[in-house]
């Protein structure tokens, strides 16, 4: 069998270019004798790109950084990140006359004498909260499709670093302003970095540049956050946009498409077309965002005092997280041998983002040993095709959720008439409790909807007509699916039969294994077994080509007996969507 | 009338046991405290006005704030030694006009927060009411509008009181306030109140008077030119243009999370959605249509 | 190494799906139960096949350019036509209770992009072929050739260096390399002092983690205007904030004593609360018992938790909350933590009346103030 390959255009349009030598072709000449530009445009110009909603979600992110690094240089042209006090006598009346860092006074000088200077600020804080965002929903969207797996998995990794470094990122541009909500998150990190056994108060020493606050950290941060990082960030984007070429984007399963071949538009015009639109429609968004909704009012948050805090201080919502588990922490802290250890600080938030961040990284490889899976995979699982990883990015949802709920306790309590306190006491359990859970419901649901699609595949759709039998015995009358439909149904890969490699014992399924490990690798091979029967033994497998035909061949007889209504009034299946209604009567006797 | 009977007779009960005579003792120096506050400052001319007020307060206050706060304004404790309305001697008319004034009571139910409501009397029986509570014991008083006004002040002079004010709410109310003074949770279900509808006369008696679980802020802790400042600068937040576009509540980074996920990521994903759905297909063929 | 399976996922590409169904090489083709259907046949939209539906979606796209042109152009007249201050008596443009000059800058800048990318993306829908293509994958790793001959080109280079065979030389340079990582540590030194170099050397009162500028007889003075305090200034009830009168002392020329980055120090570490209570209803902890005046009890500002400022105290229970991470301390009994993350009280500062009647501290406080650190060792105070 071969694919029809016939249908498929290799090119869009019959009128070749034209041949005359004109300016633009004289400056291509040029260009090209210099650059040999033509034969890297050659495969990449019309390079196919395959079209689906998921999968512009990196884009959101990706045309937001541009956005942050266009809004970020227009505000360096006004702030100055200096600690040095000055006496403020800008445009904001109720802070004139107040002595404030250098760098709050030019937030403010950038916010009421700079014409759309505010609009800029607030662009660039609202771009930098869905840069974040949409590099999670990216990450959501890989991981319960699948395209984590080989050959990407580098690729993930690297967006794992991007996602901790645009977390930096926001983190040391919230504190440039230096208002008193940016100065209480510098102050937290002091405490967070002092909680670090043995060389922490040298470590809030050498970044503060002596005590905290001193006059180092706000000019260290800028070049953090408009330099280091920036740059960083860009060269791993570069580096994940090009295995992203190198790799060709994933695609669904679907008619025509195959884990040899990629089916979309191409580049030029169409990809061009729509992801150059899609980064004016983020710009736009952003600043739509930033023209109409606050975000950050730091003239009202006045400049940082350290004997002043207001209540709400949260971070950003992308630290919620971890500061929900610095909230809801017991207050442990041992004190040995002259030497204080605080659990209470460094376990919820520099033990806990370092792990989750590791185990983050390495799921593609985790997986890939349970699962000993060593192919390439271009073809994207549905969710549900692989429950217990879906089950489990969804525990990981849940726990991260609860966190971030954590981290806005008191805004709940008070939006909810709460108690903060009961809200603390139930979340230090449902932190624990509530992954459990989502773990098992999600496994169960992804299960039964592989089981419909199992049913859908063996017996039809459900029409909805209620069928009479001469004998008077009722039945839901079932059709076949579209055979594109069955044939996107049936093409998810089939899992390994676990229970037979369990019968088969240690030997293998084909009684010629390698020999049993022992030791530490043996005791791991036990653990790897048991992980691949968790993750398999469940889920529900395909139909054979046979067990097709069977189904098949009984609803074939089924039809025989339903078939007095073929053809008749409402026979059903003109109105169910599956069909096209052009050509049928409405009614039998029309 | 059978409530109020009831609390009588509590209240008899109280009077047999050994400990009454000194609670009665008691009563009556603060009773004569009340007396002496309600008679001595007031200037000969005003002093019936206000007995009559005084007494048209006692005749409110029997029927509407008695039940808890005992019919002398004793106050009235529970089983468990808590109170179930505090004794009101003391606490000056004030926290009467903050307390009555802002719907807090009279209390639907006795808890840890009292949250306002539609207000139950006119500022006649209100004044009557502070009056009455005024002459227990002396307390705060009403402020007069001049003591929250910047009136008379020059334009620059107004200026520096609204800066310094600010400065003086960051320091002290912001914490519990939020810094756009739109409140904040407390311990176990507790509230710091919005301020952004709250009248200067109501702001500035809470800061003297303390209300439920707020510390006071007496003239000895901020003068009277620092309350008057800081209302200044609240009221200057409110007469403040939204510079940035909607606030949605002022309460930071929470607040502005959520909008970013629900309409920046929610408008961008559907717009996603838009780009890579599928246009309207026609199922005439090309060429064949001409 | 990737490949000990047996089946080539990357051969000829006439017939993949059978040859890519392979797993593992257990099973096989016939296990498909339906085969590929191949790309279904390209139907054309309304404007392919109408004229006028295409002139229609031209139309369209050139009025959303247009529009987002206008935009462009209101984005500009915005600028200048709205006022936002500027000079203390310039009046603020407003749009409803909102600043005219954001909204309208915002709006229409957002518009403008918007629509272009509106257009833009209609204009592909609508007007560009959307003749889907196929383009054929080529395997990540490289063909067993390039493996070979890279192999050899790499051998053969490291072969000529004499890498393996001069170890002396090998070694050295890893050596030196290695080595040569202190200098770029050390350089790092002088970020900061040391904590022990602060607390000996600084040049401001009050230096070190062990420290705080109160000293015996120092006054507690009001924050923000900075006027001592009198015993009897304080009711009942009153939660003050407050700060060392060192703050904002000033010297013979009238110049404050600390300033910039030494006052921000002092006040991130010196800052305290001061509350009166009934002197009944307060619980010293052992060897305080002195410490209270009148029920007037004094403690540092500074959360133990990571070091927030905190002062939402509830009047009636003496509870001290953090805004920050909610740790709750009990004022009334030595402020010992009641609730969340906060593992130690807040130090208390020893109050004492000098001689003219305003409040004092006794001593510095006899703990380290905030967050806890490594070195710190407070054990015996904190675990009453």
């Amino acid at each position: 069998m071969s694919i029809d390959t016939s249908k498929v255009a290799t090119s869009n349009s019959s009128a070749a270019l034209a041949d005359k030598p004109n300016r633009v072709g004289a400056a291509a000449n040029w260009a090209d004798e210099r650059l040999g530009l033509a034969s890297l445009a050659k495969k990449n110009l019309r390079k196919v790109f395959p079209d689906h909603w998921s999968f512009m979600l990196g884009e959101i992110a990706l045309w937001s950084f541009v956005v942050l690094l266009l809004s970020g240089v227009f505000l360096t042209l006004w702030y100055d990140p200096t600690m040095a006090e000055v006496h403020y006598e800008g445009s904001y009346a109720q802070l004139r006359g107040i002595e404030m860092s250098g760098a709050y006074a030019s937030a403010l000088h950038l916010s009421f004498d700079v014409r759309g200077g505010l609009l800029m600020r607030q662009m660039h804080h609202w771009a930098a909260m869905l840069f974040i965002a949409s590099m999670m929903i990216h990450l959501l969207r890989v991981f319960f499709t699948g395209a984590h797996r080989k050959p990407r998995e580098m690729n993930w990794v690297i967006g794992c670093l991007l996602l901790i470094l645009g977390t930096l990122e926001g983190f040391t541009g919230y504190s440039l302003p230096d208002d008193l909500l940016s100065g209480t998150g510098i102050r937290a990190a002091d405490g967070f970095m002092k909680a670090s056994p043995v060389i922490g108060s040298y470590m809030s020493f050498f970044l503060f540049g002596g005590e905290f606050p001193g006059t180092h950290i706000i000019p260290r941060l800028y070049v953090v956050h408009i330099l280091l990082i920036p740059g960083l960030l860009l060269a791993l984007i570069t580096a994940h946009m090009l295995l992203l070429v190198y790799h060709k984007h994933t695609q669904w399963a679907g008619p025509g498409r195959t884990e040899q071949n990629v089916v979309g538009f191409p580049m030029l015009p169409v990809y061009a077309a729509k992801a150059g639109g899609f980064f004016f429609i983020v710009f736009g968004v952003c600043a739509l965002m930033g023209g109409l909704f606050t975000i950050n009012g730091v003239w009202l948050y006045g400049p940082y005092d350290p004997s002043k805090v207001t209540a709400g201080s949260q971070p950003d919502w992308y630290m919620g997280w971890p500061d929900g588990a610095l909230r809801i922490m017991p207050g442990i802290e041992t004190h040995i041998f002259g030497h204080t250890i605080s659990w209470n600080v460094m376990l919820p938030i520099l033990v806990l983002p370092i792990v989750m961040f590791l185990v983050l990284m390495v799921l593609p490889f985790i997986e890939a040993w349970i699962t000993g899976d060593k192919r390439d995979h271009h073809i994207l699982q549905r969710p549900r095709n692989a429950p217990t990883r879906t089950a489990f990015m969804v525990a990981l949802m849940t726990m991260y959720g609860l966190f971030w709920a954590a981290g806005g306790n008191d805004i709940i309590a008070i939006k909810l008439h709460l108690s903060i306190n009961q809200i603390t006491y139930f979340m230090r359990v449902a932190v624990f409790v509530g992954p459990v859970i989502a773990f098992i419901i999600t496994k169960r649901w992804c299960i039964s909807l592989q089981r419909k699609d199992q049913e859908d595949l063996l017996h039809g759709y459900e029409t909805g007509i209620i069928m009479r039998s001469p004998e008077g015995g009722y039945s839901e009358r079932h059709l076949p699916l579209s055979p594109d439909r069955a044939y996107v149904l049936a093409a998810q890969d089939r899992d390994p039969d676990v229970i037979a490699e369990l019968e088969a014992g240690p030997s293998g399924p084909d009684g010629n294994g390698v020999e049993p490990k022992t030791g530490i690798a043996g005791k791991l091979e036990g653990v790897r077994q048991r992980l691949r029967l968790a993750m398999y033994a469940d889920n529900v497998q395909k139909p054979t080509r046979e067990e097709l035909e069977a189904a098949h061949h009984h609803a074939e007889h089924e039809h025989e007996l339903q078939a007095g209504a073929e053809g008749h009034a409402a026979d059903g299946h003109q109105f169910d969507g599956h069909h096209s209604v052009e050509d049928d009567r409405l009614r039998a006797d029309d | 009338m059978r409530f109020l009977n009831r609390s009588v007779g509590r209240l008899s009960r109280h009077r047999r046991r050994p400990l009454a005579g000194l609670v009665l003792l008691l009563l009556g120096l603060l009773l004569t405290g009340g007396l002496y506050s309600a008679f001595a400052p007031a200037t000969a001319s005003t002093a019936s006005d206000n007995e009559e007020l005084v007494a048209e307060g006692r005749e409110l206050f029997l029927v509407g704030c008695a039940f808890c706060h005992g019919q002398n304004g004793e106050g009235v404790s529970t089983v468990n030694g808590n109170w179930l309305g505090p004794t009101l001697a003391g606490v000056g008319a004030a926290a009467v006009d903050f307390q009555v004034g802002t719907g807090r009571m009279p209390m639907a139910q006795p808890g840890a927060q009292n949250p306002t409501k539609p207000i139950s009397y006119d500022q006649g029986e209100i004044d009557a009411l502070a009056a009455y509570v005024a002459s227990l014991a002396p307390g705060p008083a009403v402020p007069d509008p001049s003591d929250y006004s910047l009136a008379g002040l020059s334009s620059d002079e107004r200026e520096e009181a609204i800066a310094r004010g600010g400065q003086i709410f960051l320091t002290n109310c912001t914490a519990c306030h939020n810094y756009a003074g739109k409140g904040g949770a407390m311990p176990r279900g507790g509230y710091a109140p919005n301020l952004s509808d709250t009248s200067a006369k109501h702001i500035y008696e809470a800061l003297l008077t303390g209300p439920g679980q707020m510390d006071s802020f007496s003239n000895g802790n901020l003068s009277p030119e620092e309350k008057r400042d800081v209302i200044a600068y609240l009221y200057s937040l409110r007469e403040q243009p939204a510079y940035g576009g909607f606030t949605f509540g002022s309460l930071g980074p929470v607040g502005e999370g959520l909008l970013a996920w629900v309409i920046g990521v929610g408008a961008l994903v559907a717009i996603a959605t838009w780009i890579a759905a599928h246009t309207a297909r026609s199922n005439k063929k090309k060429g064949a249509a001409a | 190494m990737s490949d000990q399976h047996g089946s080539d996922p990357h051969g000829s590409s006439d017939d993949l799906p059978e040859k890519y169904a392979g797993h593992e090489g257990e099973m096989q083709a016939a296990d498909e139960p339906i085969r590929n259907p191949g790309l279904p046949e390209h139907t054309w939209r309304p404007t392919d096949v109408d004229p006028k539906a295409e002139r229609r979606a031209e139309r369209q796209v050139a009025g959303i350019f247009g529009l987002a042109a206008v935009c462009a152009v209101l984005f500009v007249v915005s600028y200048f036509v709205f006022s936002i201050g500027g000079s203390p008596e310039a009046q603020v443009s407003q749009i409803g209770n909102l600043g005219a000059s954001n909204v309208a800058l915002g709006g229409t800048l957002g518009l403008a992009l918007l629509l272009i990318g509106v257009g833009l993306i209609q204009w592909a829908r609508k007007l560009m072929s959307d003749h889907e293509m196929v383009e054929m994958r080529h395997p990540a790793r490289s063909s067993d050739e390039d493996r070979e001959v890279t192999l050899k080109a790499l051998n053969d280079g490291l072969e000529e260096s004499g890498i393996a065979r001069r170890p002396l030389v090998r070694n050295s340079l890893l050596g030196a390399v290695t080595v040569l990582l202190a200098p770029a540590v050390v350089l790092l030194r002088d970020l900061g002092p040391t904590p022990n170099q602060v607390a000996e050397d600084a040049d401001y009162p009050g230096a070190g983690l062990e420290k705080t500028v109160w000293e015996k007889g120092m006054r507690v003075v009001r924050d923000v205007v900075g006027t001592p305090i009198r015993p009897g200034d304080m009711e009942i009830g009153d939660l003050f904030n407050a700060e060392p009168e060192l703050v904002f002392a000033v010297d013979e020329e009238g110049e404050p004593i600390l300033e910039g980055e030494s006052l921000l120090i002092a006040k991130s570490k010196a800052a305290v609360v001061l509350i009166r209570m009934d002197p009944d209803e307060n619980k010293p902890a052992p060897g305080r018992e002195n410490w209270a005046i009148d029920g007037i009890l004094c403690y540092s500002k500074i959360c133990t938790h990571v070091g927030c400022p905190i002062s939402l105290n509830e009047r009636k229970t003496h509870h001290l909350l953090c805004p920050c991470h909610q740790s709750t301390f009990d004022l009334a009994d030595a402020a010992k933590v009641v609730f969340g993350p906060a593992a130690r009280p807040l130090p208390q500062l020893p109050l004492a009346v000098d001689s003219e009647g305003y409040l004092v501290a006794q001593s510095d406080f006899r703990e380290p103030v905030g967050p806890s650190f490594w070195e710190r060792d407070s054990q015996a105070s904190t675990t009453e």
